[in-house]
């Protein structure tokens, strides 16, 4: 740390970094923030669990995907691959729009399911945001878990058929693991990216962190401050995903030959 | 060109798309138009960003470095849409502020303008780190070669690195291209009307969610396939002269 700052040029810019904070917290307009506390601590939380949340299911599903194509038959293999082109190749917003607003309008034109018990749920625009996430995440990852299972050398897999290893049992021991270790610096990398793509949901009303400060912003007609408030937030956010899983990998056993 | 369509049973998902009224055909293409204008233009921007960052990140002093450094860090930690909604206040009032200095008017920049500057800086912050990695993969004798030959350092970038940098960097650079393509529909929440804005203005009008919210995405993904065909050319002409794993040249 203390070699980090012995270059004079950086103590100049710590001290003008310092500075700036110091304007931004003296000089623009913070008295919002104990009136919001509350909402903006729940805006975090959904922030945090959407993004959990369709991280696990996305994988579960480019799990299936992954598989699909690295050895599945043509008839498996096509559709998945199709499926993470179509994801990969238009616009999370736009997914999420023909979600919510197509099948919300389809779902509220259908008399039986506006009478059903599930109605409250599907008039809801969480259960369509989480779904678009995870539909999208599972697209990008689907591609990611095909290079992964196809880089697990092919001996580990005829060693356990040679050990008459059932075939369930050798995914799951064998490789799957290994695929999951292959591919866990990348995951990281597209869970911050997943974390930096939640602000879209406050596009269908659901008041994640980005749709709490949004409203800040309309209700004390600020420009700025809300927005620095997030910026930084977000880093942070950002920053301890980072850290969680450089400390993931670094318990994982490292390859030593 | 946004006539609102009376809305009647008759009209069928073909008659939307049609190209004038009752159809919004004419209306998204020009949405169209307006993203792949914006997305051009802001890749453009990053890769002019990203070639004076990478070299700036290598070769520059320690100051150039650490802003380089910081400017990368913070654009790839906060989430486009939250950079692009503080661009597009700041840049307005910088131009302004500016403008008003030197003596003119205020200005009101386009929309297309405004998309490009910002959506630019911030794939610039990406290409910066696309271009390091494959300047970096520029074997180091080729440029120590060139500077014991007494090659100025714009000759040197023009002759030996640009061109050695290229094939390295063109699948990372396709990616990027892909990425702002789609990132561009985050410009629609701040009221710029491309495709993304163009297609829920039709349908929040006609309530034909379905059919254009596919049209849109089959022209997204028409997009983003033809580009791939592209930048696949592309990497083949960068790739010319280098040996392949067989032994031979392409």
């Amino acid at each position: 740390m203390l070699e980090f700052f012995r270059p004079l040029h950086r103590q100049v810019l710590a001290v003008i970094a310092v500075l700036t904070i110091w304007a931004c917290a003296h000089y623009l307009n913070w008295d919002w923030l104990t009136q919001y506390r509350g909402e903006i601590i729940s805006g975090i939380w959904i922030t945090i669990w959407m993004t959990i949340a369709s991280m696990v299911l996305g994988m579960v599903l480019a799990t299936m995907l992954g598989l699909a194509q690295a050895a599945g038959p043509r008839w498996l293999a096509l559709p998945a691959r199709t499926y993470c082109t179509i994801i990969r190749g238009t616009p999370l917003l736009l997914q999420l729009y023909l979600l919510y607003y197509g099948l919300g309008w389809y779902f509220s034109g259908q008399p039986e399911i506006r009478q059903s018990i599930f109605w409250p749920i599907l008039k809801a625009a969480p259960p369509y945001g989480l779904l678009a996430l995870t539909l999208s995440v599972a697209g990008y990852e689907g591609e990611v878990m095909r290079g992964a299972f196809k880089g697990v050398p092919h001996g580990q897999l005829e060693a356990a058929r040679a050990m008459g290893v059932p075939r369930f049992t050798a995914f799951r021991r064998i490789w799957l693991p290994q695929a999951l270790h292959r591919a866990l610096p990348t995951i990281g990398g597209e869970t911050v990216l997943q974390m930096k793509s939640t602000p879209l949901l406050a596009m269908i009303t659901i008041m994640d962190l980005y749709g709490v400060l949004n409203r800040v912003r309309r209700d004390t007609l600020l420009t700025y401050e809300p927005l620095l408030l997030l910026a930084l937030i977000y880093m942070i956010l950002a920053g301890l995903l980072v850290l969680f899983f450089r400390w993931l990998e670094n318990r994982l056993p490292q390859r030593t030959a | 060109m946004l006539t609102p369509v009376v809305l009647s049973g008759a009209v069928s998902s073909f008659d939307l798309l049609a190209w004038s009224s009752p159809g919004w055909g004419a209306t998204l293409v020009a949405g169209l138009w307006n993203t792949c204008l914006i997305a051009f233009g802001a890749y453009a921007l990053g890769l002019l960003i990203g070639v004076a960052g990478a070299f700036g990140k290598l070769y520059g002093g320690p100051v150039t470095r650490d802003f380089l450094g910081v400017y990368t860090t913070l654009v790839r930690a906060v989430p486009e849409l939250v950079l692009l909604l503080i661009m597009n206040f700041a840049v307005r009032d910088l131009i302004n502020q500016a403008m008003l200095a030197m003596g003119y008017g205020r200005v009101e920049l386009s929309g297309v303008a405004i998309g490009i500057i910002i959506l630019g800086v911030v794939q610039g912050a990406y290409s910066t780190e696309v271009l390091r990695g494959a300047i970096l993969s520029v074997p180091a004798g080729q440029i120590e070669a060139a500077r014991a030959m007494g090659m100025s350092p714009t000759l040197l970038a023009r002759r030996i690195t640009l061109p050695l940098m290229a094939a390295a960097a063109v699948p990372g650079l396709a990616n990027l291209w892909l990425t702002v393509t789609k990132d561009t529909a985050l410009l629609s929440v701040l009221g710029f009307i491309e495709l993304t804005k163009a297609t829920s203005l039709a349908a929040q009008t006609t309530k034909a969610f379905f059919t254009f919210y596919l049209a849109a995405g089959v022209l997204y993904l028409a997009l983003s396939l033809v580009s791939v065909v592209i930048f696949g050319r592309i990497e083949r002409w960068a790739r010319k002269g280098q040996r392949t794993l067989e032994g031979g040249a392409h």
